[in-house]
């Protein structure tokens, strides 16, 4: 595999990350937030299984597993906050 | 031939999520951006998980990145659906374009209730007993 492809997979991923970053600092809505958060718990599971690839070591394959239960939890806590009425502005 | 499929999955699952993350930045409104997130989101993460399975050809790798792929593809409809339903109960405003909204005449936000009929029809059928909780 030539290795521009993961330089490339790196520098796509980070770009997605930034403007995943933009929407979490911009908002304007609280459930706006949530969905960017997931979007970023995505991308830093397709991070840490590139980086595994890259550096030839299939054991961060666990803690991508373990990032991606992760994220759905913290979108469904936050779900249930909402609905339980909490703030939307913050 | 799998260090060829590796390269096309990873370059693949990438794109999907930059034009998942690209959606999230440019659309006007919370569901729009969900159904970004959502659907190429997911799909860039699964085919990411799908190259690992293609470089390490072991057994526990390829039983973990199948799990990934199932559990990515498994909640991330469930996740959207959820943090819908609470920002629709918040009160999170759609796009100004928006044509149809049928949730909004059937959907009780108080009682978290959703009725088969128009809520109006049935306050006018129902004089007594409207919204009991």
């Amino acid at each position: 595999m030539p290795t521009w492809v993961i330089t490339v997979t790196y520098l796509l991923l980070c770009l997605a990350l930034i403007l995943g970053f933009f929407r979490l600092v911009r908002g304007p809505s609280l459930p706006d937030r949530v969905v960017a958060l997931e979007l970023i718990a995505s991308i830093t599971v397709g991070l840490i299984i590139v980086y595994a690839i890259h550096h030839g070591m299939p054991y961060f394959i666990d803690v991508a597993l373990v990032l991606a239960l992760t994220g759905f939890m913290a979108a469904v806590g936050f779900a249930r906050y909402l609905e339980r009425g909490g703030s939307r502005h913050e | 031939m799998s260090e060829f499929f590796t390269a096309f999955f990873l370059l693949v699952g990438a794109g999907f999520v930059l034009i998942g993350a690209l959606g999230v930045v440019r659309m006007p409104d919370l569901m729009l951006r969900m159904h970004t997130t959502t659907k190429a989101g997911a799909l860039g993460g699964g085919l990411i998980a799908v190259a690992a399975a293609f470089h390490f050809p072991e057994t526990g790798v390829i039983v973990r990145s199948v799990a990934i792929l199932a559990f990515v593809v498994l909640t991330a409809p469930i996740a959207a659906h959820i943090i819908g339903r609470a920002a629709y109960f918040v009160g999170v405003p759609l796009w100004e374009k928006t044509l149809k909204d049928e949730l909004k005449e059937r959907l009780d936000t108080k009682g978290h209730q959703l009725y088969s009929q128009k809520l109006d029809e049935r306050a006018d059928g129902e004089q007594t007993d409207s919204h009991g909780h």
